[in-house]
């Protein structure tokens, strides 16, 4: 039987240590904490993590970062990033806001900005983005590609976030055909529903024999079973976050990218320029902080009219002539 | 037959399969007395074998052998720890699934993807139709146009049951799990009995998570497993410890899981929590009824060295 100290030591050594040099007073010092997924997780973390490195780039200045790896990591690594003295924390995904809104309060001078949530602190900046918008345009792309009238969509839980993409979805399907039928599916309501692609398959496969020839899946790494299964039978899948036309050319119809790249660049460079500022930011296709992915991959199953619809609906949703709704 | 039934059957098959194996697995470590507390890790450690072998190599039979491996590997991991220095069970078990789904996820960024999260792809394995019993209406499409895997899960509960009921080395087997100390004064030697039960029983359980890859998704992700393991510890307790009840169980769990889904996507008025709940349910209403003392194999959690080593 293993003795409990012995048991505490091993978790204690286990976690990774905060080791983080002290930054030199004065100089300009830009962090993100990336979440649980990793920075190179070919999704939400991936594109923060190229939008530090762009600003490396452009800057010729070094920041600090942190992959958190477990819940209890998130206040930890705010708080070791403060004493070390950062001049700004970019905190990427919505389970951040809690650990930021506690956190920014024991270090008044600091500043956060915090991606795809909203937390509250004078010295806080929440930027959200307007997914119902890019999900519009590829609910557009799905219905006209859909030869049955019946189109799919998968969510990872449903919370706020996920009914955001799947009202923009819906909208978009049926402002090209009012007869359109959405089947609207969530994989699960525990966290595992993020990184289970054999039951995103299962599911998808459900709905392609309900006759569903288009999905758009918002379900994290369960996206992957999902893609997988439209290529096995030969329908439609639609990406999100990242550009995922690459992973099955040919049945990828596009992706419903997400710019969480210039959420970090700019923070870095208006907190640098001075100009940063707390409070609550959107950003929707007038920002760029959102847009449908057009590649080589996908360049054959998209026509150049479903392209001119696709760029008519975004003109008019910048110009705020179209309203799209957010699922609240 | 309505097409939605078959569907819905052919669902059920599909995600009752790696639970099949996986339980057959934890069936034989269990029989020798050793907690199968650590299937969740085994099954995800041969979905990471299954598709790195598969993705390094392009051959699909390699693929099969490396989950094979890493599952026996993690079951030598526990077995030592377990058998040999006679930890506890339970801790053991828990710790090997943590160990493996960090490693597996670490394995994956540092040997495949250099440092980065690759998206890796491997070929599937293609179903192979029974001659002339494909052909039958209904029964030869959804039984017998599966992929290899599928027929070994199905198949492998007789050679299992024969070698538990009928054989002297599953009687020695069973003996280990029921009472060590007599099987040790009858010339066996429990330790080892456990010890080659656990990492055979890890390779066969490696090969429930090669289902997913190979026959499912074609791709590994971390922690894909989600929870699968520790279904299939709960098909083996419903079961009975008894391989044709216990395929009974994980075929019983397959279909409310694939009820589950349909649910949802029929749209049916029915909360899709409340059967997902199900096979849960099942469990615990079969510890109640029959307790727990009646079939579990007696011994089972509790140390046995080998007296001539201690």
């Amino acid at each position: 039987m293993i003795s409990r100290r012995s048991l505490i030591a091993a978790i204690a050594l286990g976690s990774p240590v905060l080791r983080l040099a002290k930054a030199t007073p004065g100089t300009f010092m830009p962090a993100v904490t990336y979440d649980i997924g990793g920075k190179y997780d070919k999704s939400f973390n991936e594109a923060a993590w190229q939008g530090a490195e762009r600003f490396k780039a452009d800057s010729g200045i070094a920041y600090r970062e942190f992959e958190i790896t477990s819940p209890v990591q998130r206040e930890q690594a705010l708080r070791a990033l403060c004493r070390r003295g950062v001049s700004i924390i970019v905190a990427i995904g919505f389970n951040q806001s809690e650990a930021v809104t506690t956190v920014c309060r024991e270090f008044p001078d600091a500043k956060f900005t915090i991606a795809d949530a909203i937390a509250k602190g004078p010295n806080v900046q929440s930027v959200v983005m307007r997914e119902e918008e890019g999900s519009y345009l590829v609910g557009m792309l799905a219905a006209m590609a859909s030869t049955g009238g019946r189109i799919g969509f998968i969510g990872g839980i449903d919370i706020p976030l996920i009914r955001r993409f799947k009202a923009g979805y819906r909208a978009g399907a049926l402002s090209i055909n009012p007869a359109i039928e959405t089947v609207e599916n969530m994989v699960g309501d525990t966290p595992t529903a993020w990184s289970d692609p054999t039951r995103g398959a299962e599911l998808a496969r459900a709905q392609f024999g309900r006759g569903v020839d288009v999905v758009f899946a918002a379900a994290g790494a369960s996206g992957l079973g999902i893609y997988q299964a439209a290529k096995d039978l030969g329908k439609l899948a639609i990406g999100v976050d990242s550009n995922q036309n690459g992973i099955h050319p040919g049945t990828m119809l596009t992706s419903m990218v997400k710019h969480v790249d210039k959420v970090v660049y700019d923070s870095f460079s208006t907190a640098r320029a001075g100009t940063w500022q707390p409070g609550v930011q959107s950003l929707g296709l007038a920002e760029g902080g959102v847009d449908w992915a057009l590649d080589d991959n996908n360049r054959a199953l998209i026509t150049s009219e479903m392209e001119q619809s696709v760029r008519a609906a975004t003109a008019e949703i910048v110009a705020g002539r179209i309203r799209v709704p957010d699922g609240s | 037959m309505d097409s939605a039934v078959l569907d819905f059957l052919a669902a059920t098959i599909r995600i009752a399969t790696p639970l099949m194996l996986a339980a057959m697995g934890g069936i034989i470590s269990e029989r020798a007395g050793v907690f199968a507390v650590g299937l969740e890790g085994m099954m995800l450690a041969g979905a990471f074998g299954a598709a790195a072998g598969t993705f390094l190599t392009g051959s699909t039979a390699i693929g099969i052998a490396s989950s094979i491996g890493c599952g026996a590997l993690v079951g030598l991991t526990v077995a030592v720890v377990a058998v040999r220095f006679r930890a506890d069970q339970m801790v053991t078990g828990l710790a090997a699934n943590a160990l493996v789904a960090g490693l597996t996820s670490f394995l994956l960024r540092g040997v495949i993807g250099h440092g980065r999260t690759p998206v890796i792809h491997t070929a599937l394995l293609d179903p192979w139709p029974v001659p002339g019993l494909s052909a039958i209406p209904v029964i030869g499409s959804l039984l017998f146009q599966q992929p290899p895997l599928t027929y070994l899960a199905f198949t492998a509960t007789v050679p299992l049951y024969w070698f538990l009921v009928n054989s002297h080395a599953g009687l020695l087997l069973r003996a280990a799990g029921e009472n060590p100390a007599a099987a040790y004064s009858v010339g066996a030697n429990p330790a080892k009995i456990r010890t080659v039960a656990t990492i055979a029983g890890a390779a066969i359980t490696g090969l429930g998570g090669a289902v997913l890859v190979l026959q499912q998704v074609g791709t590994f992700s971390d922690g894909m497993t989600g929870g699968r393991g520790f279904l299939a510890l709960a098909a083996i307790i419903v079961g009975r410890w008894m391989p044709f009840g216990t395929m009974a169980a994980c075929l019983v769990f397959g279909a409310a899981e694939a009820m589950h889904l349909w649910v949802q996507v029929l749209g049916l008025p029915v909360s899709s929590y409340i059967v997902q709940m199900l096979p849960y349910l099942l469990a615990l209403a079969v510890l109640a009824a029959w307790g727990r003392s009646v079939v579990m194999p007696a011994a089972i959690g509790v140390a046995y060295g080998d007296p001539d080593r201690s």
